[in-house]
């Protein structure tokens, strides 16, 4: 009998907007032990599903059947469903320093779930606190019960959550994207230990990402979601080889993992429909390559598949899978670099912090302890590392908004200290950056027009209608619709802001554009979509890049040489291939095998479709 | 934490001093001449001269203010011109009646605003946030003196005309005398002053529990399987107070440097009714000693409450 089996699942969520289908009609079921993938980007419905399992959105209206351990989950009274959670499911969430309360110790936090679901006395708690603490990984558990959750790592606080949520020994435990806050290295351990003690207490798992990597790499049942619906579903090893939804196979040909470094990605196009409409047909027939007239006009029906696939898809033999494009005509930068000029150069950078108020004692914190590095025209440059490495801080030295406490910083051959103030705004014209977060970059109260346009103002280049029709340009450069001249950020999605950072940095034609984490918080596909812009744009207009990310996939595929940063300083610096095939550096190592990649597609007919009636809804 | 508490003082410390200062010399350059008033139109040149020779105030300015701090550190802040009491000793005896006042009203506005505010947060949108957040507007729209006025008219006036006593006009009875009379005497004023800063503290109560409530950890709590009671009281509650000891602190020195309005409607003779009558009177050291004293007041509300923070927030520990 299966733990947990969902029937034609629906969740509606009334907003002021109107109403917000979250969910429609989602089947899946979970055998006892299991690790099952629930995977999709954001939006998809994928955490609202699991919410609205556990009573945890009290607005949303549920339909459908939930049977966990026979027992019907829709429709129980609250109070009963609050005795569910925690004791027989568990479940730990995205970011472990927020989903921790602040104000009490972790021990306190966890004993506090057992004093919930059962009488026990406060040493007893403790004890089993202790325990299960040591179990998750906890160095000296028994002394670091009373420490407050900022005293630990990232990587610590997940395991001070995965220890929370197994303490009751649940027979479910629910893992909201456990790993995506934290460092590749880090997630690989966290990952690891989940999967151990499902091993270890029997628990059935069901783990939510938008990384398909990771779901490949350990679960066995997997459903795809998209909008909602569940687009795929079938055991994880057949639905990542040969997917047969093209949503599915969208999502991995999204992926620059999929590709030989340099070529095109071949994006899925469009962004995801409004969830406040219910239409008659495929919700992804707009963004389907591969959609047939029928698409748009009836909702497709279930393709049953002899190897336990199911897809929700008008085609009947399922998506058509290419493997990934032989390598594209490289842009020669990495030969050219070699005798280009170097825009950027620095020598011995060094940074240090003193921290401690003007009364308090003082202590010096070394962000940046003697990096060189060197960056030709036309060569994009990779800077790898995690959380904390000094990466992001040796963009701002590189760009000019910290001064380094030592060493040298040259731009065009010009030494950054010794420019005075008309010098200084003139390098601020060659040194452009793009941030990682397209929300909260951008002012939300001016019109996209006047953001693109303020380099051009700040820099007296161009003035009123000379400027406008500079600012259409570089709208039209990046793929937005210049007639949006007049609108405000909040119209437009995350990955459509990431072009307005894009525009924006490109106005003055800088000749060093630096790229922090330009795509770390997009969607997979809509991160393809902007990885395409920008090196569709340095292929035309011979731009250089400082490109900064966690992603090893991402930055193979963009760069022509990558840095490799630990602890303020760079431990391995060499060309894309020579480092991804023969890493020199412990450290590199351990990040290349940390992390994980969705396997190879297959282009051949793996399947057969079933004789079936069932037609979907 | 030693260390921190020592640094607290000595900056409270400098903070006073440089308010006596700036209190000192104002006064000095304010027009008036205090022999004058203390002797009247009468008086001839010579009984001025020996009034100004008394008071002290014919030396130099740097030479006054130096007398005047080294008095004040040792409690001594001069001598009323009116009635040439001490004027520590006046202010002292004003003390008990503004305390009464501020101690029952902050516990009256604390057990009516949070109540109201946790209620209004709990259900945003529904009915009961609505009666909240009329609470909240009446309330804060209200000024203190039309509340007074009217709750005297109601409460005492109309009664009072119908032929009983409900609550008094006012005045301050002593707690040590009759605890029960004590309230009785007060009740007319905490409910007024309570009233319009509860509507406050509903508001900021709201506000901060709206935006906890949508913290990761109170999904936690809730997946923990929590009661509702605990998740909103342990845990929301926990993490909303910080901001509202900050705003207590500071609302409890102010009213306790003088509850002008109040005591004013309600004929307390406390500290702030003592400030009106020193500024009527141009009687000079007593409104710098009123000053001086709410200035103590906020120093020491902010060095208690920066304490507080640390015993609140382990992350500051």
């Amino acid at each position: 009998m299966p733990i947990l089996q969902v029937d034609g699942l629906t969740v509606e969520i009334p907003t002021e907007d109107g109403t917000v289908h979250a969910v429609r009609d989602v089947s899946f079921s979970i055998r006892q032990g299991e690790l099952f993938g629930i995977a999709g980007e954001s939006g998809s419905g994928k955490s609202v599903l699991t919410q609205a399992i556990l009573g945890l959105l009290p607005t949303a209206e549920i339909s459908g059947k939930v049977l966990f351990d026979g027992r019907d989950l829709i429709g129980l009274p609250q109070d009963e469903l609050r005795r569910l959670r925690g004791k027989d499911i568990g479940m730990i969430f995205q970011d472990p320093l927020s989903s921790l309360h602040p104000f009490y110790t972790i021990g306190a936090q966890i004993a506090e779930v057992l004093h919930t679901h059962e009488t026990i006395s406060r040493q007893d708690a403790r004890a089993r606190v202790v325990e299960m603490l040591g179990k998750v990984g906890i160095p000296d558990a028994a002394s670091r019960y009373d420490d407050y959750p900022h005293q630990f790592s990232g990587g610590m606080r997940q395991r001070v959550m995965i220890a929370m949520a197994l303490i009751m020994r649940p027979a479910l435990l629910i893992a909201d994207e456990p790993t995506t806050a934290l460092d590749v290295t880090v997630q690989e351990q966290i990952v690891a230990l989940i999967d151990e003690m499902r091993r270890e207490f029997g628990t059935t798992v069901i783990l939510i990402t938008h990384d398909l990597g990771l779901l490949a790499s350990v679960a066995d049942d997997v459903m795809v979601m998209y909008a909602g619906h569940r687009m795929e579903y079938g055991p994880a090893a057949n639905l990542f080889r040969a997917p047969a939804h093209p949503y599915t196979a969208g999502l991995l040909r999204s992926s620059p993992a999929n590709y030989s470094p340099g070529a095109d990605l071949q994006p899925i196009t469009g962004r995801p429909p409004s969830l406040l409409e219910l239409r008659n047909a495929c919700v992804f027939a707009p963004r389907c390559a591969e959609a047939l007239p029928a698409c748009a006009s009836a909702t497709p029906p279930l393709r049953v598949f002899d190897d336990k696939t199911q897809s929700l898809c008008w085609l009947p033999d399922g998506a058509r899978r290419q493997p990934a494009t032989e390598p594209a005509a490289r842009v020669h930068a990495a030969a050219a670099a070699t005798v280009a000029a170097p825009v950027v150069e620095a020598r011995d950078v060094r940074l240090t912090y003193t921290i401690g108020s003007f009364l308090g004692h003082k202590r010096q914190h070394e962000v940046l302890k003697g990096i060189d590095l060197t960056v030709h025209r036309g060569e994009t440059v990779g800077l790898v590392g995690e959380s904390g490495c000094g990466k992001s801080t040796l963009a701002r030295v590189i760009a000019g908004l910290a001064p380094a406490t030592g060493g040298t910083v040259s731009l065009l051959g010009r030494d950054l200290t010794s420019l005075d103030r008309a010098e200084w705004r003139q390098m601020r014209r060659e040194v452009q950056l793009v941030f990682q977060d397209p929300f909260g970059s951008l002012n939300p109260r001016r019109r996209v027009g006047s953001i693109i346009g303020d380099p051009f103002r700040l820099h007296g280049v161009a003035a009123g209608d000379a400027r406008k029709d500079k600012v259409r340009q570089l709208m039209e450069l990046v793929g937005l619709n210049p007639e949006h001249y007049n609108r405000f950020p909040s119209e437009f999605s995350g990955g459509q802001r990431q072009r307005i950072g894009i525009a924006r940095a490109l106005a003055l034609n800088p000749s060093l554009i630096i790229c922090d984490e330009p795509v770390s918080a997009l969607d997979v596909s809509i991160q393809a979509q902007v990885l395409n812009l920008l090196r569709g744009l340095q292929r035309d207009l011979g731009l250089t890049y400082l490109f900064i990310s966690h992603d090893l996939s991402v930055v193979r595929h963009v760069c022509n040489r990558i840095a490799v940063m630990q602890g303020g300083k760079i431990v391995e610096l060499a060309d894309s291939e020579t480092l991804f095939a023969h890493p020199q550096h412990p450290y590199t190592r351990t990040l290349l095998a940390a992390g994980k990649t969705p396997p190879q597609m297959t282009g051949e007919r793996v399947r057969n479709l079933m004789p079936t009636t069932e037609v979907g809804p | 934490m030693t260390r921190f508490i020592l640094q607290r003082l000595a900056f409270g410390a400098v903070v006073l001093l440089v308010l006596s200062s700036f209190v000192f010399f104002l006064f000095f350059v304010a027009p008036g001449d205090p022999a004058r008033m203390i002797a009247g139109d009468k008086a001839t040149e010579a009984q001025l001269q020996q009034i100004r020779t008394n008071l002290g105030v014919d030396r130099p300015m740097i030479e006054q203010y130096a007398t005047f701090i080294g008095r004040a550190v040792q409690g001594d802040l001069g001598y009323s011109y009116r009635n040439r009491q001490p004027v520590a000793e006046i202010i002292v005896r004003r003390i008990p009646a503004t305390l009464s006042l501020v101690i029952g009203a902050v516990v009256l506005w604390l057990a009516i605003g949070i109540p109201i505010g946790l209620m209004s947060a709990r259900h945003p949108g529904s009915l009961r946030d609505r009666l909240g957040q009329a609470f909240i507007l009446v309330g804060l729209s209200f000024p203190t003196f039309v509340l007074g006025m009217m709750s005297l008219y109601l409460l005492y006036f109309l009664p009072k005309q119908a032929g009983f006593t409900l609550f008094p006009a006012g005045g301050y009875k002593a707690f040590s005398r009759d605890p029960l009379i004590w309230a009785w005497h007060l009740a007319l004023p905490w409910t007024t002053l309570a009233l319009t800063m509860a509507a406050f503290y509903a508001r900021l109560t709201r506000g901060q529990m709206l935006d906890v409530m949508g913290e990761d950890y109170i999904r936690t709590a809730r997946a923990k399987g929590l009661s509702e009671r605990k998740v909103v009281w342990k845990h929301g509650m926990r993490a909303a107070l910080t901001p509202l000891v900050t705003q207590l602190g500071a609302d409890i020195a102010l009213l306790l440097g003088g509850a002008i309005v109040i005591e004013q409607v309600y004929g307390l003779q406390g500290v702030g009714a003592l400030a009106v009558q020193a500024v009527n009177n141009q009687d000079r050291p007593i409104i710098i000693g009123v000053v001086l004293l709410g200035g103590l007041f906020i120093v020491t509300a902010n060095i208690v409450v920066d304490l507080f923070y640390v015993l609140l927030d382990p992350r500051i520990r």
